[in-house]
């Protein structure tokens, strides 16, 4: 029976709200890890992993299809939805902390003029972009769940939450684009 | 909803992303296997309960994930500093002044 | 006349007589205009008289034309279940088909039969629930309360589920401006052209404050209401703005933390559905600005509350905002100038002004000479004493001031007052503000501001609109300035041309109605406080405004005395012959006026109350006729009845299916934590009580956490990945606070050690599988890893692939049975469930849930956290000391477990339960006694921690907590129940299986 060939299944694949000002969608499937690691491991770390890790709060550094989202001061998440963070960490000696999350989270991107808008009916940071600018990322709480969230672009946000929060996630967002 | 400095992502941030986790400064014994009764107790059961400058332990749980320090007032239920976990509690006169004049502020606007 | 009323004049107001809207009140059709409230569009149809007063059911009319209305007020219905009690008449805006009632009045609202509360109503004085229905005891329940309830209070709560949707929105900004006057519209333009992020709310359905009703001055050489459309346009369109109407700030919270309610659809005649009714703002402000103007007073006199009397102001904006005239021979009572400019703007719309009553002997304002010159009479040093007519006011009763001469009685039909201005302070107030009495105005106006924030105009105490329009400007630019680094000089000037006759003078506290007469003067008109109510508070020993409002209830109704606070303090203050400032102000709590629960809960109905947590598997279950249960937020199957089974026999069928052959159980729920680092072993040593050091790498080991006081706080299987990696499973309701507890021990006392933690609850599926057929079953979809016993027996952990996907697999059991516990990505969860099954089923196999679980689990003695331990069992009680290492120098519980109370003989232990009947199945919870003989209250010595029918042993099965448990093996003991009492033996916990053989396969 080695011959089966599944593929994953994400929890809201193939869901989309368009709303005025507004559209809400699945991300693709994605590899993800939680990387932890003290100071001594960086270089190594951001070597091996081909990004220089953010070291300032709420900042990520991005290359190519990777992207390394500043969590704490010890604490990154590696999302890429082509190359394996986790086997490039692997080949780091530096003691550190890298942990398989690709099936832990799962993302909804968050796009139109009134994303930030729509995120702010359950966040209650402030997403200005003076604040809050492209490429800015904060694990942060989104109504009555945690989610971390990354600005891709002016107008648009991609919202990581743990895949058995996310239909609550897509359905809070669905639920505030209505007349938003 | 209180906004608290993180004293880890150096920003104020709303108090929904915290966790309240008691008294600060209560160090675990080093040696707790071998403490008497009364050590113990002292330890784990005593607190202080100040009326004034409150030094308590919290957790940007939903943020950073850090644990830290904070001083606050309980007559004013203001934050008067916050600090990381593991620095000496800080010289307050200093920080009581600060938080006087910030809240002064509005009235030198009108 | 007009066809929406024939109060309404000509050329007067700002509402187009063509857009007419049709509504209703008590089934009576109406006419009104757009634009109007429902109070404007009653009074222009001549309707003062819409509702009963709470208390004695007093007729009331309409006595202001904004939110600080405490009479006007009404249910207003859209359909079945949109019913919405006390609406202020005065802020509802008609639609077509609207539907309005009045409130508090049987059978009619004209013929009330609770109105004899009025006519003995010294039964009904302050303090009367106090002191008459205290005895006897009984019949407060059973005869006082529920005529009292009937026959008090106002509208009808609804009785349906709220049908409408509200929004909720968290916004920041530099400048926040509470009011749209024209102190708060000079502040806001002043902001934003500052270059500051702005939002501008005002409660009303206009813009302009008094600008609505004043009309003499001009702002930029337009009329005030003009320039403040003008200036709304104008920030409407600043993308550094947000214009807020129709929204009341109604709470006023730390650090600048303002909440603010948006009535969205309420004035519409057919909402968008997907329109929310409401919206909160939750807005972090920079800096407030507060520019909420100030409210006038009544006079109190007797029967001041008779329907036809209102504000002066109130009168000014029915006529010059609505074109609607209060009545055809309106007299004028007042203490100030302002009351003039109604009796003038209504003169001079064609209405009969009777006479102007002043209490003052010589006023010294233009505007006396401006009313004389128009005719009307005016009494100055005289005192309006009473009111005539009761369903309507009929005349007015005069006499001089300081007595003397005999009374005179003027016929009228409306009667317009003022005593002066009370500035809105209560923002202020509300953001913990103390404020402070100024003797030459006698006014509270705010003192020191405890947060960043400023007061503009009338609620400042400023007066007349250059003053107001000046300081708006200054306070704007500076805030923009000290709130936003990229401010500029904002370049706003507004030139003022004439102060308008309002703004002439404000101050001035209207006199009490004389003490020691008996008579209905009102201070509070919503909860029917009288002058007389108040003296009586002072006279029965309440010497503080805070006991007085209490004895009352001055000011403690939904429109919280902003009419009647400083009316009520000053007659207090009289009584008690000590300054005003003396007895001083109640404090302003929010709402500042009535909110919606719908507005407070926004987004958070139906699925999104709670997040409904669900497993990959879980649709798979679905399809298997599982029936779930809620496990905290998780959905979990909880057994999978076939046709023609009940609960009881499912769960049968499953326990014997899983000893039998096998059973397939979804695990996912499982907390799970990665443990990772060079001292990962070093840690778990310190956090778990077992040894961890010497866990080899590919083996499993159950281990049990404490607190530091030594009381077991949650247990779960540990496997060592690898030397520096461990994959540590925790109860499902406890995997957040596990790892708050690890991180709080890993950052704060242990942070020299090299480890961190990830939480890996949902990376994995869990699934189980369990019985003598588990093997068999799974062996064919595994791939590098050998299953048999002599390489990967019980307590084994392995790597490898099943169904070729990446999977960490688990030897373990917590059913006794030989079994695995297989971890694959969560996205492939359903598709090995489902490929597991396909195999398993025809061998027999079984889907059990978490009920089969629990009994399995209880059949062998394992025990749940949370449901054999309470949060004061120690593994020792829990007899589980195998599992605390006698060697360890450290962990953490070492020194609680040694606490003299924890090794005191006679603590609760665990047990197991043998009923002696051999069939009745005990209650979980249920207590235990020695003595079943001995008299209540009872000496519990236990209670049942887990309880159920084992079909595997053919007995019921039960474990307790038991005191000295361990000590009393096959004693008897009694579980006394509400009919009967049940004889229990005690016996060990070990119920199947008592070798152990089985779980080694």
């Amino acid at each position: 029976m080695a011959d089966m060939q599944f593929s994953r299944e994400l929890p809201l694949a193939g869901m989309m709200h368009g709303g005025p000002g507004v559209s809400i969608s699945a991300a693709p499937e994605a590899n993800r890890i939680n990387l932890r690691a003290g100071d001594d491991a960086l270089a190594g770390l951001s070597k091996g992993l081909g990004i220089t890790l953010p070291k300032k709060p709420k900042t990520s550094a991005s290359n190519g299809s990777r992207h390394a989202l500043w969590i704490g001061p010890d604490e990154w998440l590696v999302i890429d939805e082509e190359g394996d963070p986790a086997a490039d960490c692997a080949k780091v000696k530096a003691a550190h902390s890298a942990v398989d999350v690709s099936h832990r989270n799962t993302a909804i991107l968050v796009s139109g003029p009134f994303a930030a808008d729509v995120i702010n009916a359950g966040c209650p940071q402030d997403l200005s972009l003076e604040i809050f600018p492209v490429g800015a990322c904060s694990r942060t709480v989104f109504g009555k769940i945690e989610v971390v969230l990354y600005r891709t672009a002016e107008d648009a946000f991609r919202v990581e939450c743990w895949r058995s929060f996310s239909d609550y996630a897509f359905e809070f967002l669905k639920d505030a684009a209505r007349g938003a | 909803m209180l906004l608290i400095h993180c004293p880890y992502c150096e920003e104020k941030r709303p108090e929904l992303e915290f966790r309240h986790a008691g008294e600060a400064h209560v160090a675990r014994p080093a040696d707790i296997a071998n403490i008497s009764d009364a050590e113990f107790a002292h330890y784990f059961f005593y607190r202080d309960n100040p009326k004034g400058v409150a030094y308590e332990r919290w957790r940007h749980i939903h943020g950073c994930g850090r644990f830290f320090n904070a001083a606050r007032d309980t007559i004013s239920d203001k934050f008067l500093t916050t600090y990381k976990a593991g620095e000496p509690k800080p010289e307050l006169v200093e920080a009581a002044n600060e938080n006087k004049a910030e809240a002064q502020k509005g009235n030198s606007a009108k | 006349m007009s066809a929406a009323g024939a109060n309404r004049i000509a050329g007067a107001g700002r509402l187009t007589p063509a857009n007419t809207v049709r509504f209703t009140f008590d089934g009576r059709d109406y006419t009104g205009l757009e634009g109007d409230t429902l109070a404007s569009a009653l009074i222009a149809n001549d309707v003062h008289l819409v509702g009963r007063s709470f208390k004695y059911h007093r007729p009331r009319g309409i006595q202001t034309a904004g939110p600080e209305e405490p009479s006007a007020l009404v249910g207003i219905r859209r359909d079945a279940a949109r019913h919405v009690p006390n609406i202020r008449a005065t802020v509802q805006e008609i639609h077509d088909g609207l539907a309005a009632v009045s409130q508090n009045r049987w059978p009619s609202l004209a013929f009330d039969i609770g109105a004899v509360n009025d006519i003995g109503s010294p039964l009904f004085s302050a303090g009367v629930y106090y002191k008459t229905f205290m005895w006897p005891k009984a019949a407060w329940k059973h005869v006082y309360e529920p005529v009292i309830r009937n026959a008090a209070g106002l509208g009808v709560a609804p009785d349906q589920p709220d049908p409408d949707r509200y929004a909720s929105r968290y916004v920041h900004c530099d400048v926040l401006v509470i009011g749209g006057g024209v102190a708060g519209l000079a502040a806001a333009l002043s902001a934003a052209e500052s270059g500051a992020q702005v939002i501008l709310c005002d409660e009303n359905a206009n813009m302009g404050g008094a600008l609505r009703f004043e009309g003499e001055a001009k702002l930029d050489g337009l009329e005030g209401y003009e320039w403040a459309q003008q200036a709304v346009d104008r920030l409407s369109v600043m993308d550094n703005v947000r214009v807020l109407q129709r929204t009341t700030a109604f709470g006023y919270y730390a650090q600048n933390f303002v909440g603010l309610v948006e009535r969205v659809t309420d004035h519409l005649p057919a909402p968008d559905p997907d329109t929310p009714r409401e919206r909160l703002w939750q807005v972090r402000a920079k800096r407030v600005i507060i520019a909420a103007g100030a409210i006038e007073r009544h006079m109190v006199f007797a029967n001041n509350d008779r329907p036809g009397i209102m504000l002066a102001s109130a009168a000014r904006m029915y006529l010059n905002h609505y074109g609607v005239a209060v009545g055809r021979k309106v007299g004028v009572y007042t203490a100030n100038d302002s009351a003039y400019a109604a009796a003038i703007d209504l003169k001079k719309a064609g209405v009969d002004i009777p006479a102007i009553v002043d209490l003052r002997t010589d006023p010294d304002s233009g505007l006396v000479e401006e009313a004389k010159g128009l005719g009307i009479r005016v009494l100055t040093g005289h005192a309006v004493t009473g009111a005539g007519g009761k369903l309507r006011v009929a005349s007015m009763t005069v006499e001089p001031a300081n007595g003397g001469s005999k009374a005179e009685i003027i016929p009228v039909d409306a009667i317009v007052m003022s005593a002066g201005w009370t500035p809105s302070v209560h923002m202020y107030s509300q953001s913990r503000g103390k404020v402070v009495w100024n003797e030459e105005s006698q006014r509270f106006l705010p003192g020191e501001y405890p947060q960043d924030a400023v007061s503009v105009g009338a609620c400042n105490g400023t007066d007349g609109l250059q003053a107001s329009v000046t300081e708006a400007l200054a306070a704007g630019e500076t805030a923009a300035k000290e709130t936003c680094p990229k401010a500029k000089k904002s370049g706003v000037k507004i030139t003022v041309d004439g102060e308008g006759k309002w703004a002439g003078n404000m101050v001035g506290a209207g006199p009490g109605a004389g003490a020691g007469k008996v008579m209905k003067a009102f201070v509070d008109f919503q909860n029917d406080v009288t002058a007389k109510d108040i003296r009586l508070a002072v006279q029965e020993g309440m010497h503080s405004i805070e006991h007085v409002k209490r004895f009352t209830t001055n000011g403690m109704a939904t429109d919280q005395g902003k009419l009647s606070n400083l009316h009520g303090l000053a007659i207090a203050a009289e009584a008690l012959g000590r300054p005003i400032p003396k007895v001083g102000l109640t404090t302003f709590r929010p709402p500042y006026t009535p909110t919606t629960f719908g507005a407070i809960v926004g987004h958070a109905r139906g699925k999104l109350f709670d997040p409904t947590r669900k497993t990959p598997m879980h649709v798979a279950e679905e399809a298997a006729g599982a029936v779930f249960e809620d496990v905290g937020q998780w959905k979990r199957a909880w057994y999978y009845p076939r046709a023609g089974e009940d609960m009881h026999a499912a769960v049968n069928r499953e326990c014997r299916t899983v000893r039998e052959v096998a059973g397939m159980f979804d695990a996912t729920t499982l907390g799970k934590i990665e443990v990772v680092g060079p001292d990962a072993a070093q840690f778990l040593d310190l956090l778990y009580t077992n040894p961890f050091m010497k866990l080899g790498v590919g083996k499993l080991r159950y281990g049990i956490m404490c607190r530091e006081d030594g009381f077991i706080y949650d247990d779960g299987v540990v496997a060592r990945v690898a030397e520096d990696r461990f994959h540590v499973t925790t109860t499902t309701g406890g995997a957040p606070r596990v790892l708050h507890h690890m991180e709080d021990y890993l950052q704060t006392e242990f942070p020299h050690l090299k480890v961190w933690l990830t939480s890996t609850s949902e990376q994995w599926a869990v699934i189980a599988v369990q019985g003598p057929k588990a093997r068999e079953i799974i062996e064919p979809f595994v791939e590098g890893i050998d299953l048999s016993n002599e390489t990967f027996p019980h307590m084994s952990y392995a790597e490898g692939k099943v169904c070729g996907v990446p999977a960490r697999v688990f030897r373990m059991s917590f059913t006794g049975e030989a079994g695995y516990e297989i971890n694959v990505p969560a996205d492939f969860g359903r598709q090995v469930w489902d490929a597991i099954y396909e195999r398993g089923a025809p061998m027999g196999m079984c889907l059990y849930g978490t009920e089969t679980m629990h009994v399995l689990r209880a059949e062998k003695g394992y025990i749940i956290v949370g449901q054999d331990t309470d949060g004061t069992v120690t593994p020792h009680d829990a007899g589980l000391s195998w599992a605390v290492g006698k060697k360890k120098t450290d962990f953490v519980g070492i020194r609680g477990l040694n606490r003299p109370d924890l090794t005191a003989p006679g603590r609760r232990q665990l047990v197991g339960l043998k009923v002696k009947d051999g069939k009745t199945v005990l209650e979980e919870g249920a207590q235990i006694v020695a003595n079943h003989n001995q008299s209540p209250p009872m000496n519990i010595i236990g209670w049942v921690s887990s309880s159920y029918w084992s079909e595997n042993c053919g007995h019921p099965i039960a474990m307790a907590l038991v005191e000295d448990g361990f000590n009393l093996m096959g004693k008897t003991l009694y579980v006394p129940m509400p009919d009967r009492v049940i004889e229990v033996e005690v016996r060990d916990t070990v119920f199947f299986d008592k070798e152990g053989g089985w779980i080694h396969g």
